[in-house]
């Protein structure tokens, strides 16, 4: 069974005299274990996409079948206890909480699956670990660089064991080789079982991802899938045609 | 979440913000001390106010001669003492309800020693005005009826009057010049202290009533048995209405009026005019406390504002939190219990405030306050209560976001 099955997922947005579709019959399936990568140009709707994916927003039209399950049938609990447990969340500008520590941001996901405190600590501890931080486990977001706060950020998205990893542009506020350094750590992610699903402008990034598909204006334009699996150094690549 | 990270969540978020925190709490904190001092005073003054009732006897109703004028053909001309020891007997025969009935007079005397002098109100009495007004002993002995049948020459003194003529020495056996008349001491009354008007109920001599009439006051008619008061003391507080009644009937029959003439003494309901001023100093005290509880109300506002500004400047936060896992109840619990911990800790420091304040108004300014645990824990429990409710819309806006949109608010 596939992971995930959209069925003709249309998302608009705004009512009335000038209404914004987002997203136009989007059908797709993602296998697990899988990595994609969504591109496209700005406004095409590759955000829109990945937080419909993630269940941090409601399409306006269509079927999201999550391991079979109707995700348009759940209650905003239901789906809060999935982007708990199912979902990693990252993005461009991380997003971390500015005034608890990194082992805190680290915790947060695992206080909120109401785990106990010393598990919750044991655990985000390992999870910074994972990324290389354990050596700033006590800092603030912004005592951090940018590299950093991504990477606390990715255990963040890790640390409650998630199906899925959404990314959107995870590198696209860092400089190349911190990003490569980012993206090195979402392949781990994805060899170890994890599903990976990036939105990026970068064809480099793309060229990683066993599959890419493209948006134009709200609909999926192409949907292609490497033969090979491109080495990170390849400056060469040739997925799209 | 677990309550307790909710509540270690909420609480860093106001700690975060300090200076925020502690001015949205003085709407609190405020209201909350304004109602402890406004319920400690009002009931400070209201225990003064029975203290009052207390002194001067619940039970007792006092009655006294009225103008004759309006009947003035009955007995020819002038007018007349109209209270008789006759009529104090025919009370205490004849109205049921009361304990006893005393006849008495009053003056003011001169009291001298060797030690020293002053003047001081003195009452003719007997042996019944002890019950009637409760006033009791403590050293010698009170007049008695031997005393009243023989009008001795005994005297008995309030503690103040004692201290002014005797000073330290012990008064009991001590001849003192009452009005220039030698009397003997005989007892001491109990120490009452003061009413609230300021005059000092200590400030008195007792003498016989029979000695008052004939040889203190020194009336002309020697043969009149007029007194100026008639001290009655109903059985209980309660009975005192039928008492007032049953007095009247008595003496309305000993005076022989008929149905459409007016009264010709006067039933003063001693307890009375202090319980009015009770029940008034009440009133106040519970307009002045829901004035303070508006105050507590408008500190209720000023949080619902500051949490909705909270709200609004920490959309992305929440949107951070509900992707990573948060459920829109742990988001309102949480904006819930930071609303509620600023008003409780409002409420907890306005007590202490209110506390303080109180102190203040007692030994500075002299006020009475009677601080109990009651307005405290109930102020402090509006105050939860005000956190709550003006804490659930914010909450509530917090928890209705969408996700998506939280983190796209820039
Ligand atoms: N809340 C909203 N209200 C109205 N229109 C919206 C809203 N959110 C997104 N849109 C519109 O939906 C379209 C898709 O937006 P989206 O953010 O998904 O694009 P994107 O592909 O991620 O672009 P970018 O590469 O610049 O991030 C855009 O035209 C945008 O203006
Ligand atoms: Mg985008």
């Amino acid at each position: 069974m596939a992971l995930i099955r959209l069925d003709r997922i249309g998302k608009r947005y705004g009512v009335g005299d000038a209404p914004v579709e987002a997203l136009r019959e989007v059908s797709l399936e993602v296998v697990g274990g899988d990595s994609v990568a969504i591109m496209g140009p700005s406004g095409s709707g590759k955000s829109t996409l990945l937080g419909i994916l993630g269940c941090l927003d409601i399409p306006t039209s269509g079927n999201y079948l999550l391991l079979g399950e109707e995700v348009g049938r759940m209650s905003r609990p239901e789906l809060a206890e999935l982007r708990c447990r199912r979902f990693g969340f990252v993005f461009q500008n991380f997003n971390l909480l500015p005034r608890l520590t990194a082992l805190e941001n680290v915790e947060l996901p695992l206080a909120y699956a109401r785990q106990r405190p010393a598990l919750r600590r044991a655990k985000a501890a390992a999870a910074l670990a994972r990324v290389g931080l354990s050596d700033r486990m006590s800092h603030y977001p912004s005592q951090l660089s940018g590299g950093q706060q991504q990477r606390v950020a990715i255990a963040r998205a890790l640390v409650n064991e998630p199906d899925l990893i959404l990314a959107d542009e995870p590198t696209g506020a860092l400089d190349t080789v911190t990003g490569r350094e980012i993206l090195r750590l979402l392949d781990e992610v994805n060899a170890g079982g994890t599903t990976v699903v990036v939105v990026t402008h970068d064809r480099d990034i793309a060229a990683r991802m066993r599959r890419t598909i493209t948006l134009t204006d709200g609909r999926v334009t192409s949907d292609s899938r490497a033969q090979v699996r491109i080495n990170s150094t390849s400056p060469v690549r040739a997925v799209f045609p | 979440m677990r309550t307790t990270d909710i509540l270690r969540t909420a609480a860093r978020a106001l700690r975060g913000n300090r200076l925020r925190s502690a001015l949205t709490t003085l709407g609190i904190i405020i209201g909350v001390a304004s109602v402890v001092v406004m319920v400690a005073v009002g009931a400070g003054t209201q225990a003064a106010i029975k203290d009052e009732i207390e002194k001067l006897g619940a039970s007792v109703i006092m009655v006294i001669p009225g103008s004759a004028n309006a009947a003035g053909a009955r007995l020819g001309a002038g007018t007349r003492p109209t209270l008789s020891d006759d009529d104090a007997a025919a009370i205490r025969d004849d109205a049921s309800g009361i304990v006893t009935a005393a006849a008495s007079m009053a003056g003011v005397a001169h009291l001298a020693t060797a030690i020293d002098n002053w003047s001081s109100g003195v009452y003719g009495v007997t042996e019944e005005y002890f019950i009637a007004r409760d006033w009791k002993l403590v050293a010698g002995r009170q007049i008695d009826e031997q005393d009243v049948a023989t009008g001795a020459k005994v005297v008995m003194l309030g503690a103040t009057t004692a201290e002014k003529v005797f000073g330290d020495a012990d008064p009991i056996g001590q001849t003192i010049r009452v009005n220039q008349l030698p009397m003997e001491v005989i007892g001491l009354l109990a120490r009452k202290g003061q009413t609230m008007d300021g005059s000092d109920l200590d400030d008195v001599g007792v003498v016989p009533l029979s000695t008052a009439r004939d040889q203190l006051f020194g009336r002309s008619t020697a043969k009149t048995r007029s007194v100026s008061m008639i001290t009655v003391k109903a059985e209980s507080e309660q009975q005192i209405e039928e008492a007032i009644a049953e007095v009247r009937e008595v003496l309305r029959f000993q005076h022989r009026l008929t149905p459409g003439q007016a009264d010709d003494f006067r039933i003063n309901n001693v307890a009375e005019s202090a319980r009015l001023q009770e029940e008034s100093s009440a009133a106040l005290t519970q307009l002045l406390a829901a004035i303070a509880s508006i105050s507590l109300l408008v500190g209720g506002i000023g949080i619902m504002n500051i949490m909705l500004v909270s709200v609004t400047e920490r959309t992305r936060e929440i949107g951070v939190r509900m992707a990573i896992g948060a459920r829109p109840a742990t988001i309102l619990a949480q904006f819930l219990a930071e609303a509620t911990i600023l008003s409780v800790a409002g409420g907890i420091a306005g007590a202490a405030a209110g506390f303080a304040g109180a102190i203040v108004a007692e030994t500075n300014f002299g006020m009475r306050v009677e601080l109990t645990g009651e307005p405290v824990v109930l102020a402090f429990l509006f105050s939860a209560l005000v956190g709550l409710v003006f804490g659930l819309y914010p909450a509530m806006r917090a928890a209705r976001k969408s996700p998506m949109e939280a983190l796209r608010y820039e």
